[in-house]
């Protein structure tokens, strides 16, 4: 008998008859708040990223001098500064330009992808510096609103403010793995 | 049908880390000596205590959620073979491969094998408290297999040979001052002149680790949700090491306690709120990771789940006991138990410690293997209120504690005290004996374990009938 069946004989035994209950959706569900970019604003910088407002998106990302910068194939060319160069590597990197899926407003989170415009996981992952341009029609009131619009078959990263950790003493102290200093764009439109 | 063919089973003898060396009061005893880890404990549990509630005081629905989120699971326990074939089927037709471990031996035997076809010696982890249960590491070492643990606090805990202490922060039981001390003695290459400024032990893990991650073929990791409509894993963590397992290394095996899935990708909305809250004490935790499969051109490119029993099977047959697997180890009941802020996660032996280690830990193993954990517990409740899945620990712990071998001479004492109480003048005269024992603050052997911990209520001067007689 394989293991897959002895498990399952093992839960079946276990249950007997056991039934399902039902589950009271009472919770804020999608659809019910509106997305308010003010408190994706506050929730952003409370947990230490940098937010920049206004649509010249060249101008921002050139006047945070990111030096060797890495983006993903698909990103706006726009958004580039005039002349600046980009290196392939992500390894090689200081920084990178990404774009975003969904931003959450009440848990000040930013969701990636992996189209086009954000690229493969580990480019927005060995750099120390993330600039990440949030639309605001990608902007979503709660947790629940964004799993309504993401697709679960895509890899997704949930980014909320710079890499952490709590582990001495249970104070949040920034930096660790991923990327020390997060820069969120927002733009107008 | 034969009893061998699908009895729930408890987690094996001689393998990974549910059973402690000694019983609870022992190991207590000696935590309690412990002034520093007093200190740290109650810093520690304290600070977050602070966290958690303000966050959770910033939702106005929490209450709603943790209902949703307590039906969820119990309907998940109720649908289990069902999720779990369907969550085979989609993590299979997303390119991974899943793998059944009827317990910790099987589960070690099947990592260990997956990676020795690697023809990689080393691999780099997740912290996982699936790992720690079957004892992986130790397997893997075995094998000739170097693991690398890479949270912070897990290394911590590998770097100073210590056995993790809290569900979420293993090093809680050390400060600052420690893991300075640690990171001198043991990390190659450290800066000699290293301070106990928590920023600058981050930034010395991260150069330490960073080579390791860049380098290292193989990952294993744990698992806190998968959705069995979609396939999809959820690792949540705070410091971008799990990123970096889960998306650098060529091989990824990720090793899921059978409780773990969630039925649709929608109830991950639920989780989601639920666990960075009641656990970190953060709105949302830094990094989330979810995937499906293997992607092609993006993370790893060969994706194992392995899906363990190891005493599950065995909880989910007890019907007061099972909610025990709604856990979904956030560990907001450890940071608010008096008992666990004082004796601290050493102490109870296993890697499950604190309220939901009393009632978990018992029954992966049978009651009789860990039968000090269900009395490890003052019965306040705090737990209770605390969890964010609404499980009902000091309930589970009184079952448990009936399930428990209990001593003879307590049950010769009950059966005495039982036959006094339902003879009035016997218990008449077992009150006027009870008040020679005023000035006694011990019982007598073979009673003496009763007074071990606590002390010998006093009788009252005069009693109720005496009062009544004389009126």
């Amino acid at each position: 008998m394989s293991s897959k069946d002895l498990i399952l004989g093992r839960i079946r035994a276990a249950l007997g008859d056991t039934a399902a209950p039902d589950v009271p959706r009472t919770y804020r569900r999608a659809g019910t708040q509106c997305a308010d970019v003010e408190r994706l604003v506050d929730r952003l910088v409370d947990y230490k990223a940098v937010v920049h407002r206004g649509s010249d998106v060249a101008g921002i990302v050139a006047s945070l001098e990111p030096g060797r910068l890495v983006v993903p194939p698909g990103l706006d060319p726009a958004w580039l500064p005039p002349g600046m160069a980009t290196v392939e590597d992500e390894h090689d990197a200081d920084a990178v330009l990404t774009a975003a899926t969904v931003a959450i407003a009440e848990t000040g989170t930013i969701v990636l992808d992996g189209s086009p415009d954000q690229g493969r996981r580990v480019i927005s992952l060995l750099p120390d510096l993330h600039i990440c341009v949030v639309r605001p029609d990608q902007v979503v009131a709660a947790v629940p609103d964004a799993i309504a619009r993401l697709d679960p078959r895509r890899p997704l990263t949930w980014i909320s403010g710079p890499s952490a950790t709590s582990d001495i003493e249970l104070n949040r102290v920034e930096g660790v793995h991923g990327p020390r200093r997060l820069h969120v764009i927002l733009t107008e439109r | 049908m034969s009893t061998f063919l699908g009895m729930p089973t408890t987690a094996p003898r001689g393998v990974g880390h549910l059973r402690g060396d000694e019983s609870f009061p022992d190991a207590a005893r000696k935590a309690l000596g412990n002034e520093q880890l007093r200190r740290n404990l109650a810093h520690a549990t304290t600070t977050i205590r602070g966290k958690s509630g303000a966050v959770i005081a910033e939702l106005p629905d929490w209450q709603e959620l943790r209902s949703a989120g307590s039906a969820l699971k119990a309907a998940t326990m109720a649908r289990l073979p069902e999720l779990l074939e369907r969550l085979e089927e989609n993590v299979t037709a997303a390119g991974g491969v899943v793998h059944w471990a009827a317990d910790a031996t099987e589960a070690n035997r099947i990592v260990t094998g997956l990676v020795e076809a690697t023809g990689h010696r080393r691999v780099i982890k997740v912290k996982s408290m699936a790992t720690q249960e079957i004892g992986l590491n130790e397997a893997l070492e075995a094998a000739g297999i170097a693991p690398v643990e890479t949270d912070l606090a897990e290394l911590i805990v590998q770097l100073g040979h210590d056995k993790p202490s809290h569900i979420l922060v293993p090093a809680i039981h050390r400060n600052r001052t420690e893991i300075r001390d640690i990171f001198l003695r043991e990390m190659p290459g450290v800066d000699p002149a290293l301070t106990d400024d928590p920023a600058t032990l981050a930034a010395a893990a991260r150069r330490y680790l960073r080579e390791t991650f860049l380098s290292t073929k193989v990952a294993v990791s744990g698992a806190n949700f998968a959705v069995a409509e979609t396939g999809t894993l959820a690792v949540l963590e705070s410091e971008g090491n799990g990123r970096m397992c889960l998306t650098l290394p060529d091989t990824l095996i990720t090793v899921m306690g059978i409780e773990k899935v969630v039925p649709t990708w929608r109830d991950l909305e639920v989780f989601l709120q639920l666990l960075p809250r009641a656990s970190t004490g953060e709105r949302m935790n830094p990094y989330t990771s979810m995937w499906t499969g293997v992607t092609p051109g993006d993370g790893p490119q060969e994706f194992h789940l392995v899906l363990l029993d190891n005493g599950r099977t065995a909880v989910l047959a007890d019907e007061v006991g099972r909610q025990a697997l709604h856990c979904i180890r956030c560990s907001a009941c450890l940071n608010v138990c008096p008992v666990y802020e004082r004796t601290g996660g050493h102490a109870y032996g296993s890697v499950y410690p604190g309220p939901i280690g009393a009632v978990l830990s018992p029954q992966l193993t049978g009651v009789a293997d860990n039968a000090s954990l269900p009395y490890a517990s003052s019965l306040c409740g705090a737990c209770f209120d605390a969890c964010p899945v609404k499980i009902d620990i000091p309930s589970i712990l009184v079952h448990l504690r009936n399930e428990a071998p209990h001593p003879r001479t307590e049950r010769i004492a009950m059966a005495a005290a039982a036959y006094t109480m339902d003879h009035p003048a016997l218990y008449a005269r077992a009150q006027h004996a009870a008040k020679l024992s005023r000035h006694a603050r011990r019982l007598p052997r073979p009673l003496n374990g009763w007074t071990a911990s606590r002390d010998l209520p006093q009788p009252p001067p005069e009693t109720f009938r005496d009062w009544w007689a004389g009126r």
